[in-house]
């Protein structure tokens, strides 16, 4: 129990890192850590132990995370609250950090959804090609080519906003 | 030289710094010839810093305390920050009032305790009354996994399923019970000669560490306890000085190796 609790307590920060990236609601992400830790805590013993804990645990969050979009997607316009929330948070929350920091990150939320993870798996939370395959339920070479694809589309996305400062998530 | 022609993926590695120096090299050479691919590679590069400096306030933040794992657990074994003078003694009063305020109200039985192991001590007298009388259906599940896994889920609370087989009780199985402070965990033991023990779990809002209590209820007696938020109550129909070993012996389970006393 305690050995547990030393491997997940150091991950907690990166998950919700993580969470807040694909869902951008604080509380919603948090609630999706939460669910994740749950989970992680109730199946430890079925982790194989040779494989990474860290990629274990990114794979409870994100399939948490799709189960929720398949929900919300399922459930309509019943979101319209949830939305509003969502558009205040996407206002840039540090803009100190430079050029593009906003941007970014409403631009990434225009990418398809798979695409999206696997660039914030490898290019923010650090997980091998590996590991965000195995997050992600793919081969490698799929993750690379997503990540080739994300990458060259937000590039795109980020070129297009310059001149339309007003882009917002579509829906 | 013959070298390995670069590959899209050599780029993506590069843009994530994660080449070998010797095929590192070979990239820059590349790029150093390319100007497009140059653009290209430097916006990349450009992107991922931005985005990892836009989610990079998120991990400075405090972990909220419903995150905190160790309120998952059953036992927190991080007592250093607490043992300062002022907050200890402050915890000790406090434990001894709500301790001394227990023992008073289980003792004179009119007004029993709302909160705390004193309330706890009485549901599970009660579900003890019900369930365990039951010659028909005593318990909902048998199997420990599935139980445990059912109570850990309506508990919010990883709960393994204590073993008394040491001392002649097998378990029969439990169920999902109501109490005026949400779900518990009721489990059920019986002895070859058909004596039955009952234990209720559930999290605790007050007397979240408390010492063992002990409580009579008619012909019932009871040892109550709590460790890092669970509360476990003991109960049988025999004498406290039987039932003792028993609640010592679970304690010792459900707190583990690491912490003692």
């Amino acid at each position: 129990m305690h050995d547990m609790m030393l491997i997940l307590e150091p991950l907690i920060p990166g998950l919700r890192r993580y969470a807040r990236a694909l869902v951008r609601d604080a509380a919603i992400a948090d609630d999706l850590v939460q669910d994740c830790l749950e989970r992680a805590i109730v199946r430890w013993h079925q982790r194989r132990p040779e494989r990474s804990a860290r990629a274990w645990l990114y794979a409870i969050l994100h399939n948490a995370a799709i189960d929720r979009g398949r929900r919300m997607a399922r459930q309509g316009r019943h979101v319209a609250i949830e939305d509003t929330d969502q558009a205040d948070l996407a206002a840039p929350p540090t803009q100190e950090c430079g050029l593009h920091t906003g941007d970014v990150l409403a631009a990434i939320d225009l990418l398809p959804g798979d695409q999206r993870a696997v660039l914030l798996l490898v290019g923010v939370e650090d997980l091998s090609y590996a590991e965000a395959a195995e997050v992600a339920g793919v081969p490698i070479g799929t993750v690379m080519s997503r990540l080739s694809r994300g990458r060259d589309q937000l590039r795109a996305l980020l070129d297009s906003k310059s001149t339309r400062p007003t882009l917002r998530r579509v829906k | 030289m013959n070298e390995r022609p670069i590959t899209e993926d050599d780029l993506q590695a590069y843009v994530d710094e994660r080449l070998e120096p010797p095929r590192q090299r070979s990239v820059e050479a590349y790029l150093a010839g390319n100007a497009e691919m140059q653009a290209r590679i430097a916006a990349l590069v450009a992107q991922r810093n931005a985005l990892r400096a836009a989610l990079a306030p998120i991990v400075a933040e405090p972990i909220p305390s419903r995150l905190d794992v160790w309120h998952f657990a059953p036992h927190r074994p991080r007592w250093n920050g607490w043992l300062r003078p002022l907050p200890a003694l402050a915890a000790s009063l406090a434990l001894l009032c709500i301790g001394g305020l227990a023992g008073w109200q289980v003792r004179g039985g009119i007004n029993p305790q709302e909160n705390g192991i004193g309330a706890l001590a009485k549901e599970a007298a009660d579900s003890y009354t019900v369930f365990a009388t039951d010659t028909l259906r005593p318990v909902e599940v048998s199997e420990p996994a599935t139980l445990s896994h059912w109570v850990t889920s309506r508990l919010h609370r990883p709960v393994g399923v204590p073993d008394l087989t040491g001392a002649g009780f097998r378990l029969l199985g439990g169920r999902v019970v109501a109490t005026p402070h949400g779900p518990a965990g009721l489990y059920i033991y019986e002895s070859k000669q058909g004596a039955r023990l009952g234990v209720l779990v559930r999290p605790m809002k007050i007397d979240r560490t408390t010492r063992m209590a002990e409580q009579s209820f008619g012909d019932l007696s009871g040892f109550t306890w709590a460790d890092g938020g669970i509360g476990y109550s003991l109960v049988g129909a025999a004498s406290a000085s039987t039932l003792h070993p028993f609640a010592d012996q679970i304690r010792q389970q459900s707190v583990g190796k690491t912490t003692s006393g």
